[in-house]
């Protein structure tokens, strides 16, 4: 994790540092028994592809929290998520970089807490080379969503 | 299955029915285990998430639920429901596939620690269906209101489900 991000430092269109996470098909057994989620789009290629789809993809939810863990180590140790959403509009496949993303949009304050909004998004990223799987152009937002963080003020 | 079939409405009329109406209350565990599996699943590196001294030194309870995280349904077999995610079979025989929309949270400031357990009542709030390169596309939107073992709110969340 970062040093603690300051509400001070920061003004509108800054970037977020990049977070880069890749999955494997164990990811995604890993995540189906941490969420619950068993469906089987997500570990058999052959349900998958009966399924309309062309291969395995990427829980919707796993990229949602990748967005949650951006957020909270960012925000660092003294500030807090307030909220956020995602929205699933592209499918992620295993084996390709998906990078979390984020820009701040909004600086206020409210109820006596020091607020970002920000614009949040999964992209995608390299992928292994000489990987069968289905992969996705590079850089196509995938899971556009957005935020609101509280942080620290510099004393 | 046809073309035609595929163009038809999905909605059916129990569907329908059930807007607005909220789900009988869910019980989430919020456990140690789970926190540690949930959150070595997404690969979260923060130790306030793994190690219970560590998080009680940063003043937290206990170690904490990671963003998007709210406990565990307790598992029985004789209520059903074992593996969350399925294809729905609709009284027509049609089959229905699923894809998750998206999700949106806002976290009222109460923690959420290991040791808690969650109340989720849940409700649709919204359902539609458009045409999508996939065939008919019901969207679902659902509001859940998570509270823990003090009454207090500790979140709203919304979902969208997309089936199809």
């Amino acid at each position: 994790m970062a040093d603690q991000v300051y509400w001070d430092d920061l003004n509108e269109g800054d970037e977020v540092p990049t977070l880069v996470k890749k999955v494997s098909t164990q990811q995604l057994v890993m995540w189906a028994a941490a969420s619950g989620d068993f469906y089987q789009i997500h570990y058999d290629e052959r349900f998958a592809k009966n399924n309309k789809l062309q291969g395995i993809i990427v829980h919707g939810a796993l990229k949602c929290a990748f967005l949650g863990q951006y957020l909270h180590d960012w925000a660092g140790e003294k500030g807090a998520i307030k909220g956020y959403q995602v929205s699933y509009r592209g499918m992620d496949y295993p084996n390709q970089e998906i990078l979390c993303k984020g820009v701040v949009t909004k600086k206020y304050e409210q109820d006596g807490e020091h607020i970002v909004d920000l614009d949040i998004w999964t992209e995608t990223g390299a992928a292994d080379e000489g990987d069968d799987r289905p992969k996705n152009e590079v850089g196509l937002k995938t899971t556009p969503g957005s935020a609101r963080v509280a942080l620290p003020v510099r004393g | 299955m046809t073309q035609e079939t595929e163009a038809e409405s999905i909605i059916t009329d129990e569907m329908r029915a059930n807007v607005g109406k909220e789900s009988a209350p869910q019980t989430l565990e919020v456990t140690t285990t789970a926190i540690r599996m949930f959150a070595r699943a997404v690969g979260h590196t923060d130790q306030i998430y793994y190690d219970e001294e560590y998080a009680k030194s940063k003043g937290h309870r206990s170690i904490v639920a990671p963003p998007a995280f709210f406990g565990t349904g307790i598992y029985n077999p004789k209520h059903g429901g074992g593996a969350g995610g399925a294809n729905l079979m609709l009284p027509n025989g049609r089959v229905l596939r699923g894809l998750d929309g998206g999700r949106e949270f806002e976290y009222t400031g109460v923690e959420i620690c290991a040791g808690d357990v969650l109340t989720a009542v849940s409700k649709t709030v919204d359902l539609s269906e458009r045409k999508s390169s996939l065939g008919m596309m019901m969207i679902t939107r659902r509001q859940t209101t998570y509270t823990n073992q003090n009454g207090e709110v500790v979140a709203h969340a919304y979902g969208t489900s997309l089936q199809y």
